[in-house]
């Protein structure tokens, strides 16, 4: 083979080996996701969502304690987690805007972002559940806001500073206080960006298991009470695939579908916005 | 702009409340770490710091603790997941950026990045029922075939091929981990100046030697960042692999093995642990993963800020 032949000859090969390592990665979302989506339709049914479990091992009964108790968690972790958020990265993009506080704190933020989940969990235990001396649903939905918060935090501070700075300048040129310049005239900037974040940041913790296992717990029954323990879709799939009955491995994979489908719309329809609202 | 406004009063009220909101981040890292101190303090009285890490004991019953199992089964499990998932992830980079027609870069970059949003419950449903099978049936015979009779090579793979073990934990973990270093690495890719590459191609490199010589070395610090921060990922996934590790607490040679990492031993025992000591060096287990993750991510974030000034200049 001539020198150009083998030159030619490797780049093909490279090129049809970054192409399989693409059709690897389609591989496995979609052998994923289609197994989720056979396992789950299979399983769906209406007593899924109106009935509690039945007593183990016998068949039937459905999760609507386990939905009921996921919502509940996640929308205080949400209450909790965003007003906390948005207000941090506020004070990163403005009050400090520039400063060395804002960088280390942006900083700490992303390496906050992937910190294991299971550690938090860990974290909550010692300083609520121990003290309070039994598992809560408040526990659980504080464990996930302190996941959301540097996610949220660190989108708003991103998003506010794509503001140009010229609108604050009119509005302080009319003699608007700086606080209020954010809330009239940033923050409606920014909005959408914003409401991304949030709706991304709801995506990553409505999936989140490890942190839940100590803190929510579990519960069989149907409870509201954030005071005590909590059943949730995610602890509840970690606890059915483990036992040993063919029904509750099929309400799991159910359960499964619904959150996957729950948080690709979220996470879908967070990347829509953004194309839509910043590159078109 | 100053920190802190003075000049109206519900200016200044705003400006606190956003500082302490912001401070809030620095102490959630404080606290977990003081915390975690304080929770291991008995553990750490008895085991001390170097006799923990380098213990394989892990028996409950005796009351005596040791990392080292856990760390073990982490860093191999992590280890093993970085060699399957960076190849195929900087392939796809390559894809994305050089091959992919225009109106395929967008979906497939999205759903590469879908990957990292299924929640990782949903790869350990689907690990424990529909990929452990197949490795036990499948993967694991034939690679125990094709290993046969090559010495060191075959110590990996001694054992019965049960689905539950360090390799198929370790298959789920790099798909999780792929489209971190994916998406990075695109990123990083495309900042390449086009110019310098267009100079190659002007001088006759092919796309593959532009890849190589240009696109590649000019965008190694934010590849290797990507890396770092998949690694990071890796150490604490807990839920995807909760089911299909096994959770034995021995040092093992070979992939076809039950293993336990820091993750699966704290998910498994923690609600369980009925001792003080034991719950202490549970915690103790803990402060070991988020120093281990702490800094982990912390180099990754050094390198993508280097990374980041170098491409901005």
């Amino acid at each position: 083979m001539t020198r150009e032949q083998l030159r030619k000859t490797e780049g093909v090969i490279a090129m049809s080996l970054s192409t399989l390592a693409a059709l690897i990665g389609l591989f496995w979302l979609v052998f994923i996701l289609g197994d989720v989506l056979v396992h789950g339709i299979k399983a769906l049914n209406l007593s899924l969502f109106i009935n509690d479990p039945a007593p183990a091992g016998v068949e039937g009964g459905g999760l609507r304690n386990a939905f009921i108790g996921q919502l509940m968690i996640t929308i205080f972790a949400t209450l909790i987690g965003v007003p906390v958020g948005v207000l941090g990265g506020t004070f990163l993009a403005e009050y400090a805007r520039g400063r060395k506080i804002a960088r280390i704190i942006s900083v700490l933020s992303d390496i906050m972002v992937s910190v294991p989940s299971i550690v938090i969990g860990t974290f909550i235990y010692a300083i609520l559940v121990r003290q309070i001396g039994h598992f809560s649903g408040w526990a659980g939905a504080i464990a996930l806001s302190i996941i959301m918060i540097p996610v949220v935090l660190r989108t708003t501070e991103d998003m506010l500073t794509l503001v140009p700075w010229t609108l604050r300048e009119a509005a302080f040129a009319l003699g608007a206080p700086y606080y209020k310049v954010i809330i009239q005239i940033v923050y409606r900037g920014a909005a959408t960006g914003i409401l991304t974040g949030i709706l991304l940041s709801i995506a990553r913790v409505a999936g989140e298991t490890a942190p839940l296992l100590f803190t929510s717990f579990n519960n069989s029954f149907f409870s509201t009470n954030m005071n005590g323990p909590i059943s949730s879709l995610t602890v509840t799939i970690f606890q059915y695939a483990m036992g040993p009955y063919d029904d509750w491995h099929a309400q799991a994979w159910a359960a499964s579908l619904m959150i996957t489908i729950f948080i690709l719309f979220l996470t879908l329809l967070g990347r829509f916005i953004i194309k839509w609202r910043y590159k078109g | 702009m100053a920190i802190l406004s003075k000049k109206n009063p519900i200016d200044l009220l705003f400006s606190v409340i956003t500082a302490i909101a912001s401070f809030s981040v620095i102490i959630f890292i404080i606290g977990i770490l003081f915390v975690l101190i304080k929770e291991s303090s008995l553990s750490i009285g008895k085991f001390g710091i170097i006799k923990f890490l380098t213990s394989t004991d892990w028996d409950p019953v005796k009351e005596s603790f040791g990392a080292l199992t856990n760390i073990y089964g982490t860093l191999l499990t992590t280890f093993l997941s970085l060699i399957i998932a960076i190849p195929v992830a900087i392939g796809i980079a390559i894809f994305i950026t050089e091959i992919s027609p225009n109106f395929l870069k967008g979906p497939i970059g999205i759903a590469i990045e879908l990957l990292a949003a299924i929640p990782s419950i949903i790869y350990g449903m689907w690990g424990l029922f529909t990929l452990s099978p197949v490795m036990s049936n499948h993967v694991e015979p034939f690679l125990k075939k094709i290993t046969a009779g090559i010495p060191f090579v075959e110590i990996l793979f001694r054992g019965t091929p049960m689905g539950i073990d360090i390799l198929t934990a370790s298959v789920i973990l790099s798909i999780m981990i792929i489209p971190f270093t994916a998406s990075i690495s695109r990123d990083s890719f495309n900042l390449t100046p086009s110019v310098v590459k267009e100079s190659a191609y002007a001088i006759g490199a092919t796309k593959w030697e532009v890849i190589k010589n240009i696109v590649i070395p000019y965008s190694k610090l934010g590849v290797f960042g990507g890396i770092v921060l998949s690694l990071g990922r890796a150490l604490g996934e807990t839920m995807a692999i909760a089911f299909v590790l096994g959770n034995n607490h021995r040092i093992t040679t070979s992939l076809l093995d039950a293993a336990a990492t820091i993750t699966v031993t704290l998910a498994n025992e923690f609600a369980e642990a009925d001792k003080d000591i034991y719950l202490s060096s549970l915690f103790y287990l803990a402060l070991v993963l988020f120093v281990m993750s702490f800094i982990t991510l912390a180099i990754a974030k050094f390198f993508l800020l280097k990374a980041e000034r170098k491409y901005s200049r």
